[in-house]
């Protein structure tokens, strides 16, 4: 038999709070990769998208760390992040960001290109949802506003959601899926109270679906989320549909303090 | 109203404490939002509107100069007058000067958010005229000695038992033990102590929705139809308007209509729909004989060339306070001026100067519905984006933000420092979830309140776990294994 030609090489942009909160959602990213029959490649020296400097208002900040992101997966086919909102920092708001720049703006564009949630990368690009995993949970699914917004992924997971055994699916009703979980970056230091009380409003909407675990993308909407439902002691775990799909979820959900230390 | 945005996060804080306006606010969201979503829905060429919209109101602020004196001589050729007016206080004083050449007593007025940004009630009771706002909202407000907490509807803070107060206390005249129980029953009060107030005044003063200048007329539009009586009937009419309302034509100003109310109320149209066009024909017996249209500049021109100049096409239509989750848990005064939400993020600032209102562009979460609502496509995360880079290059950040994002920053472009940093934040954010007592000291500790979300982190970070792995099976790619192209 012949050996089938390599997959495309994908680098993991594992984003700043995956790395901090939960590596698990990379853990999970990099076996999702792989089924689908990718080469992974982690940089090992990644930071931060530099959301939180644009976002901010700090530019340069945010385009010095755009220029390092750029460099760090120059050599990569594609670039997969599990998040919506720092995908489309890639995405939208590199090439903006350094449109005047003539050294980077055309490898701003190209790197924006090539980038892509990870849900979206493996329907849209590699029309794959061969998933291979096991949840007997219901559950309902949060769609950040970025990749609602920014990068269009509504679809995409729950293709691929629909492939998980023993999982049923619950959605939020139509109006409030489209609202805010508060988490806003720094909106929820800035403004904490405001903050908790949009995250306690969409928690509520969550809730009515009667789901016992919520799902999203983005791990700052489900870190926020997951700190409503413990204030309240709500009957909902939180975890990211990356772990679902690549079947790790023996752990802790989100916000969950694991029985034994980390290694 | 005196300007109040410095005090926004105090402010913040009383709003979300307030029990009314958290069930208020829940009506009005559940109302508008559904309303705009079943009217955008049912035309089919809606999204093209809205491009034609942004369109008509991006060429004018193009030609804003041209549109404006073609506007002028048109009304003057119709035997109006057109005034001028650099700030405020100009216009305040032009409008003064109007009621007190007309002899007046009593003006009456219909909803104009110009005329709150120019605070032009106090204005005129002070020097002896008697403002009467028309507007059901708006005069339930001025009862209260309140300003509008929305720019489409102004009382929407308000429960039917504060309105009933409200009359109770103004309308003395009445006998005290009438029943003012239901919306007909506080509807009929307000409408004949107001029919009093149309037949009697002396003056009446409008707002503009649009100006256009292929006809020289005024579009008002409402759903109570006061600004009709407001305008028809007292022998001098008052136009108050911004100088970027102006639109090239009546086609124009017609596509302008077409997206306004469906983004607004979600009505196909305004159940009133006017076009003031001057003073009335000496062989018409009814209208205003002295028609004024007092042209507001009030910081416009120097915002036209700035880096927010978007927000001028705003037609103020609010479907970006109504879809705005921050003003949706806070409600207008919590914004301290006269324009809430998305637009008026935007808008106060570039108005009143950023160190006047530094944490507003802040009060947002970036979630981009406004973007997604708004009937004229004004950018509103990229220009409250816009506003926080100034704040941040004029140093109106607040220190303790500011230092932790720029530590942040820097640590972002050192790999190893912030690898480091990482694991060391990593392990003390465990050791705060285990330990209540050790939160509640650092909670303690952080001056004003905890942050609204300590993560809990799993264990070591990621780039910890992957080395390990990496050291473990050395077959995994430290590297682009030959690179993509191989």
């Amino acid at each position: 038999m012949n050996e089938s030609p390599p997959g495309p090489l994908v680098g993991v942009f594992v984003t700043c709070l995956v790395d901090l909160v939960r590596p698990t959602v990379a853990l999970a990213t990099v076996r999702l990769l792989e089924q689908a029959g990718c080469r992974v490649f982690v940089p090992g020296r990644q930071t931060c998208c530099g959301q939180g400097a644009f976002n901010a208002g700090a530019r340069a900040d945010a385009q010095a760390l755009a220029r390092q992101v750029i460099t760090q997966f120059a050599d990569v086919d594609h670039v997969v992040v599990p998040s919506g909102s720092c995908a489309a920092m890639i995405r939208v708001h590199y090439p903006e960001l350094l449109a005047d720049d003539p050294e980077w703006a055309d490898r701003a564009r190209a790197l924006a290109a090539r980038t892509w949630e990870l849900t979206a990368f493996l329907t849209d690009v590699l029309n794959w949802d061969a998933v291979d995993s096991r949840f007997d949970e219901t559950v309902t699914y949060h769609d950040s506003c970025s990749g609602r917004r920014e990068l269009g992924i509504v679809d995409q997971p729950r293709r691929l959601l629909a492939r998980v055994e023993g999982l049923t699916l619950r959605e939020i009703a139509p109006e409030p899926a489209q609202e805010c979980c508060g988490f806003g970056g720094t909106f929820s230091t800035t403004f904490p109270e405001v903050s908790q009380r949009l995250a306690h409003d969409k928690l509520a909407d969550v809730l009515a679906t009667g789901a016992t675990t919520l799902l999203g993308a983005d791990l700052g909407c489900l870190v926020t989320l997951a700190a409503a439902a413990q204030r309240q002691n709500a009957p909902v775990r939180v975890r990211h549909v990356a772990e679902v799909l690549a079947g790790l979820t023996d752990g802790p959900a989100v916000g969950e303090i694991s029985p034994a230390p980390g290694p | 109203m005196h300007p109040t945005c410095l005090n926004f996060p105090a402010q913040a804080r009383a709003a979300l404490e307030n029990e009314t306006l958290r069930f208020s606010l829940g009506t009005m969201k559940t109302g508008f939002r559904r309303n705009r979503a079943t009217a955008a829905g049912a035309l089919p060429e809606f999204e093209a509107l809205r491009d034609a919209a942004a369109a008509v109101r991006a060429h004018v602020l193009d030609h804003l100069d041209a549109c404006l004196d073609a506007f002028e001589a048109k009304v003057i050729a119709q035997g109006g007058h057109v005034h001028w007016c650099r700030d405020a206080a100009e216009a305040r004083e032009t409008v003064l000067a109007l009621c007190q050449a007309a002899g007046a007593r009593t003006v009456t007025k219909s909803k104009s958010m110009i005329a709150e940004e120019i605070a032009l009630n106090d204005h005129l009771q002070a020097h002896g005229v008697r403002p009467v706002e028309t507007d059901l909202g708006e005069y339930i407000i001025q009862l209260r000695e309140e300003p509008p907490s929305h720019i489409i509807a102004p009382a929407i803070h308000l429960r039917k038992e504060h309105v009933a107060d409200s009359f109770r206390a103004a309308h003395a005249h009445l006998p005290a033990g009438r029943p003012l129980d239901t919306p007909p029953q506080l509807l009929a009060e307000a409408r004949a102590v107001l029919r009093d107030a149309f037949l009697n005044a002396d003056v009446g003063i409008t707002g503009a929705n649009m100006l256009i200048a292929e006809t020289g007329s005024v579009v008002i539009v409402t759903n109570e139809g006061n600004a009709d009586l407001t305008r028809l009937l007292p022998a001098t009419h008052i136009v108050l308007a911004s100088i970027e309302k102006v639109v090239p034509t009546l086609d124009d100003a017609m596509t302008v209509l077409r997206v306004l109310a469906r983004s607004a109320t979600g009505q196909d149209m305004s159940v009133y729909t006017s076009l003031a066009s001057g003073p009335r024909p000496a062989d018409d017996p009814d209208g205003p004989s002295a028609f004024h249209v007092v042209l507001i500049d009030n910081g416009r021109s120097a915002l036209l060339g700035s880096a927010s100049r978007d927000i001028l096409r705003c037609i103020r239509c609010a479907a970006c306070l109504n879809h705005c989750p921050v003003y949706g848990v806070l409600g207008g005064h919590a914004y301290g001026w006269v324009y809430p939400g998305p637009m008026g993020s935007v808008l106060t600032p570039a108005l009143l100067g950023l160190e006047n209102a530094p944490r507003l562009p802040d009060a947002c979460t970036m979630c981009g519905r406004c973007a997604e609502v708004c009937s004229v496509r004004i950018p509103l995360p990229a220009l409250l984006r816009t506003a926080r880079e100034a704040a941040w290059s004029r140093a109106l950040v607040p220190p303790g933000k500011r230092l932790a994002l720029t530590g942040w920053h820097l640590a972002a472009r050192h790999p190893s420092v912030y690898a480091l940093g990482a694991r060391l934040g990593a392990r003390a954010l465990r050791e705060l979830a285990r330990r209540p007592a050790l939160r509640a000291l650092a909670s303690r500790l952080h001056r004003d309140r905890a942050p609204a979300v300590l993560p809990v982190p799993e264990g070591d970070t990621f780039r910890a776990r992957w080395a390990q792995r990496l050291r473990a099976s050395p077959s995994l790619h430290r590297s682009p294994p030959g690179g993509p192209h191989a």
